[in-house]
């Protein structure tokens, strides 16, 4: 009787402590290699800088892939939900002015477009302007996480493809833009350079652009954050590759798409 | 037979199974992937700092003051912090789904979700755990306050999901962004989650730790040991007798 009712009552606190030795062993051995796993990544070396930089390397592949995954929504149909005029901020915010600092002789300036063919277009901006305008009103967004609502003026990217004859580039993947100085680049996607509400603007506010806003002619691409909305355009390019990009460089996402 | 009961009985130990595997695995997933969520949330949150609680024109908490930032290194990290929250961002969502998958597949959600009574007696649980009243609430796995608080969880991680969605994707998912209530108030909304989830840490873990140490085992091994204690079967022996 004894002898029984002991072996019993092993056999339950025997099946406690086993379970209790199992699942403990492997939640510290799971907890372990989570730790050693973030530990590594925290740690893992910086890419090697190129078209992008600045990122840890495993970092950099998952904002690149999450790019591809979240590329798939993207539509012209979703357009950036715009504003009454009278809602535009009359002091536009200024962040940076890299590659656009001062004012540029207005005579001096022209656009240059790199066409397929190794033609370079030299563009004025009185050519620019006498294609039809379109007007925005709507809230920038930068990445630091504010936002402004601003009213901007210029010629539709679409518009400034087919007046110049640049369907054969516009169905490469991406566009490239630079300051006159290429202190500043960005390299925009071509389904969000041909978004119906990216514009080569030349107004602010109903004005010229000033100086600090990208003085003669600036790109705004609502589609994307503040980052890539370059200021003073002083050369399109066109390619099959990812063009220079200022921010991409520094740790930023390449995508960089609301 | 009264005897050989009391021989038997008084270390007599059982093992009540208590939480699946799925429901701890998931629990302890999300714990170090909601903390890195949160800290890369900061990284994020510091490039434009906006946010402060201020009643009657004073300005009671600044989110965040100097020194929390410098004590955490969080200045000019945006980058990084964004690198790392749109990584983990897809575990912590993946995560979840597979909770509530899981939760509505084995109906493991009838002991999970509040019921009629529960708002009633949440009050209950509230009042016995304050010591005000000493009744013990009626409790099946888990109690009113505990259905509550582990449902609203849930909620709130969806909402830090869409909320975040919303801003992050704020034209591809100008819906969402609308739903939220706007770019500016999804923001918000995002950022108070994530102050909720650190109240709801402080209050789990005070209540954890109260619980005691069978509590705790039953969520990385799985089971409760129960004491079966043969009182009751004499009692009832009793008032039946007397009955």
């Amino acid at each position: 009787m004894k002898t029984k009712k002991l072996k019993k009552e092993l056999t339950v606190e025997q099946k406690i402590k086993r379970r209790n030795f199992i699942s403990f062993a492997v939640f510290i051995g799971l907890g372990g290699a989570a730790f050693g796993g973030w530990k590594w990544l925290y740690n893992s070396p910086e890419e090697t800088a190129g078209i992008t930089g600045g990122a840890h390397q495993p970092l950099r592949r998952a904002l690149n892939k999450t790019e591809l995954f979240f590329r798939n929504f993207f539509s012209n149909n979703n357009l950036v939900k715009t504003y009454p005029k009278s809602m535009a901020a009359k002091v536009v915010r200024h962040n940076s002015d890299i590659g656009s600092e001062g004012k540029l002789p207005p005579e001096s300036w022209k656009l240059q477009v790199h066409k397929k063919s190794g033609e370079v277009l030299q563009i004025t901006l009185d050519e620019l302007r006498a294609l039809p305008k379109t007007e925005i009103v709507y809230d920038f967004k930068c990445v630091e996480g504010w936002d402004q609502i601003s009213h901007w003026g210029g010629v539709k990217f679409t518009d400034f493809i087919s007046h110049f004859k640049l369907e054969d580039e516009a169905k490469l993947q991406y566009v490239g833009l630079e300051t006159p100085d290429k202190k500043y680049c960005v390299g925009i996607d071509m389904p969000s350079a041909l978004h119906p509400q990216t514009l080569l603007a030349y107004e602010v506010n109903d004005q010229p652009l000033p100086g600090k806003h990208g003085q003669p002619l600036r790109l705004i691409i609502p589609v994307k954050y503040g980052i890539k909305n370059l200021k003073r355009i002083g050369s399109i390019a066109f390619s099959n590759t990812r063009p220079h990009d200022y921010w991409a460089e520094q740790g930023y996402d390449y995508y960089s798409g609301l | 037979m009264l005897i050989s009961l009391d021989e038997i009985v008084p270390d007599m130990k059982t093992i009540k199974e208590k939480h699946s595997l799925a429901m701890r695995w998931t629990h302890w997933v999300n714990f170090p992937i909601l903390t890195i969520m949160i800290w890369s949330g900061m990284l994020i949150y510091w490039a434009n700092d906006e946010y402060s609680i201020t009643l009657f024109g004073h300005k009671f908490v600044r989110f965040f003051p100097d020194w929390y930032y410098n004590l955490l290194h969080i200045p000019s990290r945006l980058a990084e912090g964004m690198a790392f929250h749109f990584l983990f961002m897809w575990f912590f969502t993946l995560n979840g789904i597979f909770y509530i998958l899981y939760t509505l597949i084995s109906g493991e959600w009838r002991q999970l979700v509040p019921n009629r009574h529960s708002f009633k007696e949440a009050w209950l649980v509230l009042l016995h755990d304050l010591h005000i009243r000493k009744t013990v609430p009626p409790q099946k796995k888990y109690n009113a306050a505990q259905r509550i608080a582990y449902t609203a969880i849930i909620i709130m991680g969806i909402g830090s999901v869409i909320t975040g969605l919303a801003i992050y994707k704020p034209v591809q998912f100008y819906y969402l962004t609308w739903l939220c209530g706007g770019y500016h108030f999804a923001r918000i909304i995002h950022f108070a989650l994530t102050l909720g989830y650190v109240f709801f840490f402080l209050i789990h873990v005070v209540q954890v730790v109260l619980a005691g140490w069978n509590n705790f085992r039953s969520v990385v091994s799985g089971f409760e040991v129960i004491d079966e204690q043969p009182k009751p079967v004499i009692e009832t022996a009793h008032e039946n007798e007397k009955a």
